[in-house]
């Protein structure tokens, strides 16, 4: 029993950390926000670390590390809000990687590791979804529809920009006729995407988290910082509780992925489940321990907020994920109670 | 991140569990006496067999069983619906602080008869004025001869009844500031100056008691980390009340919510959307709780102490087990209330888990200031 990261997975996260502290501060976000733009040289800089391939097999280009060390630079990228399309193309590249056939995997997998022709991927509806993170840059765009997958080329498919409350990320419209399904396991691909997904936003929270304290400490009214007031320091208290069990079932996730796939559907459920209740709460009470000033356009959190929103949102909700670990734990009771 | 169990901690398990298995000691009687007995007999079985205190050190008779063995342990019995051996708070507070403040003499002869449950303790810190603040507490010890003579009263004492020894702490100091003039006591129940009221709760058990203190005498012997000094012994104590228990009640929960699931499904309820939404999420803050208890205790193990996540754990248990409750009656309907069934007792003894060592107002307080580095509360 260990559950903490190799002192090879702390460096990547304190490589992260440090990079991203350079890179992608809270004015480059919102310079990528008001401009509806990314700051192209930030994904460059990322794709030449070598990051966009880091849990791709190293035969097709990547780093052939696991959903542990993807986890720990999405979480990182949520920390720094970072305006970038790596997660939806680490996304892409998971669904295409386990859910795919050998020539699927040969034909885009190499791209997706060197971040040069970059997949997406998103829930539809007979053939068409209308908010797809980045389909618009992207090379492949993966949509899943129930229990199939189905891969698209950008060239086969109708995506039109559309603007959300998320200006920290490019999104678009899909819909396509046709394409190819991924025959291959799409529940066991899709639940190392709800991690990685989950992890951006144990980011989010911590960081948010961690602006909402350190205004706390600053802040006076009646001649007292704030945070001395128990009604503005239980809420940290509680900001604190919902960021470790979202990091606690989100860790779980990416390890099961790598090293137990029997309890991966659960783990990601759990994963999804909590990190997305944590986001939101967590950016919301952020908002609120900031006051006044936490509702303006000048104050940074908002973007977190916005962020979480859409996140929350992607790959099925907190009742679907809900619905599913009840499912699961029915089913092996019943299992065990049969045997 | 390895969240398995290594091989020594494997078979640890397997040996535990084979032992558990051949000497289960069946249900508990009802009756608040009859259960004390039993659990008192079950604990004399693993001290026999060696279980009693695996967390103790071998040169105090226990295994030096590492955290995770430990969590084990009370994952096991908990598992097995094996009851926790009676003198819980000897083997998991009074043991621990005296090995650490103890002397020779002291650990030589207390420790023996609290593993094997021959002499039960019970702790007598809170009072009826001095709950959450517990330094402002009032009960008075004064010296006469080589004795301590002490009055006062102290309520919440679990077991008293049953008890040997308590760990007392009073103000042998009036003069001195409230954390300074504090001294923490060894105290022989068995004596005139102590007298045991049973403390009815709201589930009509008496589980805890009051402690009535009218000139009871300690000897000065029975001083536990000299005179004055009670405050930072009492603090071993709480530190151990804190960080034992959480595999333990999770799998109490675990159980109780597989046993609501099972029951739902058996009756149909489990096709209401809106009953598999709210048992989902209470499936998933349980397997949370879990796994944050691990992260925290390979922090220590690493580390030395547990990073911000060991302090939520408690925290997570009560409202987790406060809310399956009340879920369980709102879905099994009003027999869940009657009697006969179990839910509705557990249900009222649950309102005690957010208040039962350490109230979640000051839990937060704590992580606020120590955890979170907060000002401090005005």
């Amino acid at each position: 029993m260990n559950f903490d990261f190799t002192e090879d997975q702390h460096e990547i996260k304190r490589t992260a950390r440090d990079l991203l502290t350079k890179r992608s501060g809270l004015e480059q976000v919102r310079e990528a926000a008001e401009s509806e733009a990314y700051d192209e040289s930030l994904f460059t800089e990322l794709r030449e670390l070598g990051w966009t391939g880091i849990a791709i097999d190293e035969q097709y280009g990547g780093a052939g590390l696991g959903v542990v060390e993807l986890m720990i630079l999405c979480e990182e990228l949520g920390y720094a809000l970072a305006a970038s399309p790596f997660l939806s193309n680490a996304l892409g590249g998971l669904l295409i990687e386990h859910a795919g056939i050998d020539d699927q995997r040969a034909k885009w997998l190499p791209g997706i590791a060197s971040g040069e022709a970059t997949a997406t991927v998103a829930f539809a509806s007979g053939g068409s979804s209308a908010v797809v993170p980045d389909a618009d840059g992207a090379a492949v765009i993966v949509l899943i529809d129930g229990d199939a997958a189905t891969l698209v080329a950008r060239a086969d498919a109708q995506v039109e920009s559309v603007s959300t409350i998320d200006p920290t990320r490019r999104y678009a419209s899909v819909t396509a006729s046709g394409g190819e399904a991924l025959p291959g396991d799409v529940a066991g691909a899709l639940a190392r995407a709800e991690v990685a997904l989950s992890a951006e936003m144990v980011g989010i929270a911590q960081r948010t988290q961690e602006m909402a304290i350190e205004y706390a400490k600053e802040r006076k009214q009646f001649d007292t910082p704030i945070g001395a007031f128990q009604a503005v320091s239980h809420r940290c208290a509680q900001m604190l509780f919902d960021t470790e069990g979202a990091r606690s079932a989100t860790y779980f996730g990416g390890w099961a992925a790598d090293a137990d796939e029997s309890q991966l559907a659960l783990g990601s459920a759990l994963a999804k489940a909590a990190a997305s209740e944590a986001a939101l709460s967590v950016t919301a009470s952020s908002i609120q321990v900031h006051g006044g000033i936490g509702f303006t356009w000048e104050a940074d959190v908002h973007w977190f907020f916005k962020r979480a929103q859409l996140d929350a949102a992607m790959l099925g909700g907190t009742g679907q994920q809900r619905a599913r670990v009840t499912r699961l734990t029915a089913a092996s009771l019943a299992a065990a109670g049969g045997a | 991140m390895d969240l398995t169990f290594n091989e020594s901690e494997s078979a640890f398990r397997d040996e535990l569990r084979a032992w558990i298995k051949a000497n289960h000691p069946g249900e508990e009687p009802a009756g608040e006496d009859e259960g004390y007995a039993f659990r008192r007999d079950w604990q004399r079985q693993l001290y026999e067999a060696g279980w009693a205190a695996v967390h103790w050190p071998t040169e105090y008779g226990g295994r030096d069983a590492t955290l995770v063995e430990a969590a084990i342990f009370n994952e096991e019995l908990a598992r097995a619906r094996a009851p926790f051996p009676a003198n819980v708070l000897g083997l998991l507070l009074a043991g621990p602080t005296l090995m650490i403040w103890g002397d020779d003499e002291q650990k030589q002869r207390y420790l023996d008869p609290i593993m094997s449950g021959d002499e039960i303790w019970c702790q007598g810190f809170s009072e009826p004025e001095a709950g959450s603040d517990l330094a402002s507490l009032k009960s008075k010890a004064v010296r006469d001869g080589d004795d301590w003579l002490i009055t006062g009263q102290k309520v919440w004492t679990s077991g008293a009844q049953y008890s040997k020894w308590c760990m007392l702490v009073a103000r042998t100091d009036f003069d001195a500031p409230k954390h300074k003039g504090l001294t923490y006591f060894i105290l022989d129940m068995e004596q005139e100056g102590v007298e045991v009221r049973p403390l009815r709760q709201i589930t009509g058990d008496p589980e805890f008691n009051e402690l009535f203190l009218e000139n009871a005498r300690v000897p000065a012997a029975n001083v536990l980390g000299g005179e004055g000094n009670g405050w930072t012994v009492a603090l071993t104590t709480l530190m151990n009340e804190r960080a034992g228990l959480a595999f333990g009640l999770q799998v109490g929960m675990k159980v109780a919510l597989d046993e609501l699931t099972e029951e739902l499904a058996a009756s149909g309820k489990l096709d209401d959307p809106m009953i598999a939404d709210e048992l989902g999420a209470l499936h998933i803050k349980c397997e949370i709780l879990r796994l944050t208890a691990y992260r925290g205790l390979t922090a220590t193990m690493k580390y030395g102490q547990p990073g911000p996540e060991g302090s939520l754990t408690k925290w997570m248990w009560s409202q987790g087990n406060q809310e399956l409750m009340q879920f369980a009656t709102k879905a099994l309907g009003p027999q869940s209330l009657a009697g006969g069934s179990n839910w509705g007792r557990s249900m009222l003894r649950s309102r005690g888990n957010s208040i039962e060592g350490g109230t979640t107002e000051v839990l937060k307080n704590i992580i606020a200031e120590r955890v979170l580095g907060l000002p401090r509360k005005k």
